[in-house]
């Protein structure tokens, strides 16, 4: 369909279904464009419900965003605010190049938030500073994003000063706010749902090594999802998985003692 | 029902016994039951998702009693309860997958419905259609690879599984190989919201056989009896090294999807009225009253023992205890969980 | 649906609205084939490109299913095996020798395999190399066709006997019936996936009876006939591209060569099988059959196969001395703008 000329948006149930379509997603829309050099094209956006902290189990919970963001030829969004979705819909839309559209399931129904009206566009590959700071920056997206932001707020009880970066898109991904923020803050925390190893974090942190290594007060941290395939449905289990503004309180508090 | 011979008034029971016609009967109240409790247990905020049957019952009760415990094998899906019950899960089994508690045989770890008992050849399973299909095969596989015979494996699935690639690429391999390998359809013309006719263009799933290079048939799977004649003789095929066959059972999906599903958005309360006359339960109860199998009062007493073993299952799952946070780190691999070795 | 094997008549041609010209141009079309192909295995062997693909045996049945596609309104959505096709709907050799020299000015600039072609102009869809991967494109493709509301227009959709065993395939078959899409998807069933040959393929050696299962009418075709193969394609694409829906079409064939360069097939079937079937060889047959119906005459035919020889020859010297593409062309077209993940 969108190499004939239509701007399909598809919709996957739940992210944990998006295997089957895999070869689609991978080896097929992401190359189209490439291997024809330009003469068809993709322009195609999938949304999909991701993330865990809603008893989903090991089928309704995960994030997939570590299995798709290493692909050259996709773009990947996961806004976490209301006007933000819009925006970054839109412009979603509006691109010319194959988009996974992540939404996180639980912000559903948690989060509220004004959405202008009218017509308008974010643009891909462009961050938002949530919340300024001086002592530490955080990178986030999706639930996380959230918790990190309330953890924030109460380090600013604490006079203490955290900045936190909203992502918005993960491929292609803003350097440049990242960049300036370690620049200021010296610090650096990742948190991210996802698990750890290979995850969105590992890029980051590898990017800010190369770029501004001695900028760096004190190592990069990722508070990330444990390695384990997924959150079991069981109430303890799941809330094992899933960290807590607690939990990124005393990271971040950790981070700007050290 | 296709059971009684119209002629001749007698009960065609395809050498089923008087027992075991009131065990299928019998499976087919608990299913019942079991599903109520489950969506009881939703509404009083217990737990937090459940799935009924209901529309299953004969089907599954009938396709379990060809089964054979200790040989076979079952790859199921998640609607069905009946068949689990049926090979031998307890009810205190199923309220411990409902409740997810540490007991239950995966842990707590999947949704409820997700059942697995290596002990009744019941293998694991997830929330992603088809996906199971392949597994069922292999299994086969392995039972044809070691030469082993009187063993066939039973894999089940829904009318919309039938779309998926996972499924296709099953039936051709088990018919390319000539697996002992039983694909049963529960054909309840609805995957969640969508309706049989935009799942296929024509509405006989039984008919894909065909193109596969096996038999197939159709049965009609609000009876027990012709559903078990049907599956045993494609499970005897199977067991004696003739291959697989696709067997279509048609019923009728009476609840909504799951507890998180309203299927008055997509079909009205009257279609689904008029399809509860056809339902499965009170049909067989009234067939084995008329042949003398079960008595009224036999019957209310089964139904009394139902209840209570579904009420003790639950009083008795629900007293148990969650598993601990940290078993959330056991069994990612045969050792430890960590990617990194030091 | 009326498609049945049908033997070349010997009495009378039945031509089933072929003139003669356009008869001629089939018959071009498999001899261009042929010396395409040749020409990619001999310059592999000269050491000139790392890999050739050949369909000798599927000429028939392309250059049928080729005369059967409306130009600049169908849309075809082919596999690696279909240089006849992609010759029959317009593709110039020279545009094939560009792709199998990999050459800057190929369509995609040098960056798939050898016939794995790419035609904006003429409604070709790219090519992959994942077996059945083109399927849910065609699909779409006659989604979108659909749903524009445009009429008198049909995809053209081909695939191996192994490509039936994805689950791809099922799906795009399954999709398409249900919506009664535009669409007709031709299976060239040469009896051979690589060295998997047919009866580990399929529980039963027919595709087309996969049909009614889907509920779509399926038919068979002499896939050495190019004739047959024209009157099957052509009936089921006019039955799409009138709101008929779709149809599985499956043209039987053989692969008389290696499945590519790479390829060595005597290890897994026997030279003395592929020489019986070369009796069916479909180039030569239909070759006598225009000479034996008077279509064309000794000379004629002589002149139609030094044309496509020279033709053959100054594609190849073209595109040899064509440059290749910039090793900075890497980067280009990973999207419509930039290829770095990280903005600045
Ligand atoms: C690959 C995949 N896609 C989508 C889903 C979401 N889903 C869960 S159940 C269901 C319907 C399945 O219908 P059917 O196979 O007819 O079984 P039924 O529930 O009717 O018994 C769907 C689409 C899924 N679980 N897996
Ligand atoms: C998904 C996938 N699996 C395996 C391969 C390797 N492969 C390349 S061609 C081929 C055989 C395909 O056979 P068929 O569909 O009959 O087409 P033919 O080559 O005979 O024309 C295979 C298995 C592939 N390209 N893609
Ligand atoms: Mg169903
Ligand atoms: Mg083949």
């Amino acid at each position: 369909m969108a190499m004939e000329g239509l701007r399909p948006i598809a919709e996957i149930q739940f992210a944990d279904f998006i295997y089957p379509s895999f070869n689609q997603i991978v080896g097929e829309a992401a190359k189209i464009r490439y291997r024809s050099n330009g003469e068809y094209t993709c322009p195609l956006v999938i949304r999909t419900p991701y993330g865990g902290g809603v008893r989903g189990a090991l089928s309704h919970s995960v994030s997939i965003e570590a299995l798709f963001y290493h692909v050259p030829g996709l773009k990947i969004v996961a806004p976490s605010f209301p006007d933000d979705v819009k925006g970054l819909l839109n412009a979603a839309i509006d691109d010319p190049d194959p988009v996974l559209f992540l939404e996180h399931k639980k912000t559903y129904r948690l989060i509220k938030g004004e959405v202008p009206d009218g017509h308008y566009t974010i643009p891909l590959g462009k961050a938002n500073v949530r919340k300024a700071g001086t002592q530490l920056t955080v990178v986030s997206y999706g639930l996380y994003l959230h918790w990190a932001l309330e953890a924030a707020q109460r380090l600013q009880e604490e006079n203490v000063s955290v900045e936190v970066i909203d992502l918005r898109s993960i491929r292609p991904m803003d350097k440049t706010a990242i960049l300036t923020s370690v620049q200021k803050t010296r610090k650096l925390l990742i948190v991210h749902e996802d698990n750890k190893f290979g995850g969105i974090g590992a890029e980051i942190s590898a990017m800010v090594a190369e770029e501004a290594l001695f900028s760096l007060d004190s190592p990069i941290r990722r508070l990330c999802g444990p390695d384990v395939p997924s959150m079991g449905y069981a109430l303890p289990l799941e809330e094992e998985f899933m960290s807590s503004p607690a939990e990124m309180a005393d990271a971040m508090r950790a981070m700007v003692k050290f | 029902m296709a059971t009684t011979d119209l002629r001749t008034g007698s009960l065609e029971r395809h050498g089923l016994s008087d027992e075991q016609l009131r065990d299928m009967f019998r499976n087919m109240l608990l299913q019942r039951q079991l599903d109520n409790r489950g969506f009881q247990l939703n509404r009083q905020g217990k737990v937090p998702f459940a799935l009924g049957s209901e529309g299953h019952e004969a089907l599954q009760a009938g396709a379990a009693m060809a089964f054979n415990r200790g040989r076979d094998i079952l790859a199921p899906y998640y609607r069905d309860l009946g068949l689990c019950l049926g090979i031998g899960l307890s009810p205190f089994e199923i309220l411990l997958s409902i409740f997810a508690r540490a007991e239950d045989h995966n842990g707590g770890r999947q949704f409820p419905n997700h059942y697995s008992s290596k002990a009744a050849g019941l293998m694991s399973f997830s929330s992603i259609l088809a996906a199971h299909l392949p597994h069922a095969v292999g299994a086969a596989f392995a039972i044809a690879y070691r030469g082993e015979t009187g063993r066939a494996v039973l894999a089940t699935c829904g009318d919309g599984t039938t779309s998926e690639g996972e499924w296709h690429e099953s039936m051709n391999f088990a018919a390319v190989h000539k697996l002992p390998f039983v694909m049963l359809v529960e054909n309840n013309e609805w995957a969640i919201s969508t309706p049989l006719a935009k799942q296929m263009a024509q509405p006989e799933i039984w008919k894909r056989a065909a193109g596969y290079g096996m038999p197939g048939r159709r049965f009609n799977g609000f009876d027990p009896i012709e559903t078990y004649a049907a599956v045993k003789e494609a499970m005897d095929r199977a067991r004696a090294g003739e291959g697989p066959t696709l067997v279509e059972g048609t019923c009728y999906r009476y609840l909504a999807h799951s507890t998180d599903d309203n299927d008055l958005t997509y079909r009205t309360r009257e279609v689904v009225q008029e399809r509860r006359k056809d339902d499965p339960v009170p049909a067989f109860e009234a067939v084995l009253l008329e042949h003398g199998i079960v008595t009224p009062e036999g019957v209310a007493a089964m139904r009394k023992d139902v209840l209570r073993e579904t009420n003790e299952a639950t009083d008795a799952a629900e007293a148990l205890p969650y598993p601990e946070p940290t078993d959330l780190y056991k069994h990612v691999y045969e050792g430890a969980w960590e990617p990194w070795q030091s | 649906m009326a498609i049945k094997p049908e033997a070349q008549s010997k009495v009378s041609l039945e031509r089933h609205g072929l003139t003669d010209e356009q008869l001629v141009a089939i018959l071009r079309t498999m001899l261009m084939q042929r010396t395409l192909e040749n020409r990619g295995f001999q310059l592999n062997r000269q050491g000139k490109i790392p890999f050739a693909s050949a369909s000798e045996g599927h000429e028939a049945v392309q250059a049928g299913a080729a005369m059967a596609f409306e130009r600049g309104k169908d849309i075809l959505v082919p596999y690696y095996r279909d240089l006849g096709l992609a010759l029959g709907i317009g593709l110039t050799p020279y545009e094939v020798l560009l792709s199998l020299f990999a050459r800057a000015a190929d369509h995609s600039a040098g960056r798939q395999f050898p016939h794995h072609y790419a035609s904006r102009r003429l409604g070709l869809h790219t090519i992959s190399s994942i077996i059945a991967a083109q399927l849910p494109h065609a699909v779409g493709a006659a989604f979108a066709l659909q749903y524009s509301g445009e009429t008198g227009r049909a995809v053209l959709t081909t695939f191996g006997d192994g490509a039936t065993s994805e689950g791809e395939w099922h799906e795009s078959v399954n999709f398409a019936a249900v919506h009664t899409l535009p669409i007709v998807f031709l299976c060239e069933n040469n009896e051979w996936a690589i060295s998997t040959p047919l009866s580990k393929q399929m529980g039963q050696p027919d595709v087309f009876k996969r049909a009614e299962g889907y509920g779509l009418p399926g038919g068979v075709v002499d896939g050495m006939d190019p004739i047959a193969c024209y009157a099957a394609v052509g009936a089921a694409m006019q039955r799409a591209r009138s709101g008929g829906g779709p149809t599985l079409v499956e043209a039987k064939c053989y692969r008389f060569l290696s499945h590519t360069t790479d390829d060595d097939d005597r290890t897994y079937r026997s030279p003395d099988e592929v020489q019986a079937r070369r009796k069916d060889d479909p180039v030569p047959c239909f070759e006598r059959l225009l000479v034996e119906r008077a279509v064309l005459n000794a000379e004629q035919v002589e002149a139609l196969k030094r044309g496509v020889l020279e033709e053959t020859n100054d594609a190849t010297d073209r595109a040899e001395a064509m440059a290749y593409p910039d090793a900075a062309d890497l980067y280009e077209k990973v999207y419509a703008e930039g290829w770095e993940p990280w903005t600045v």
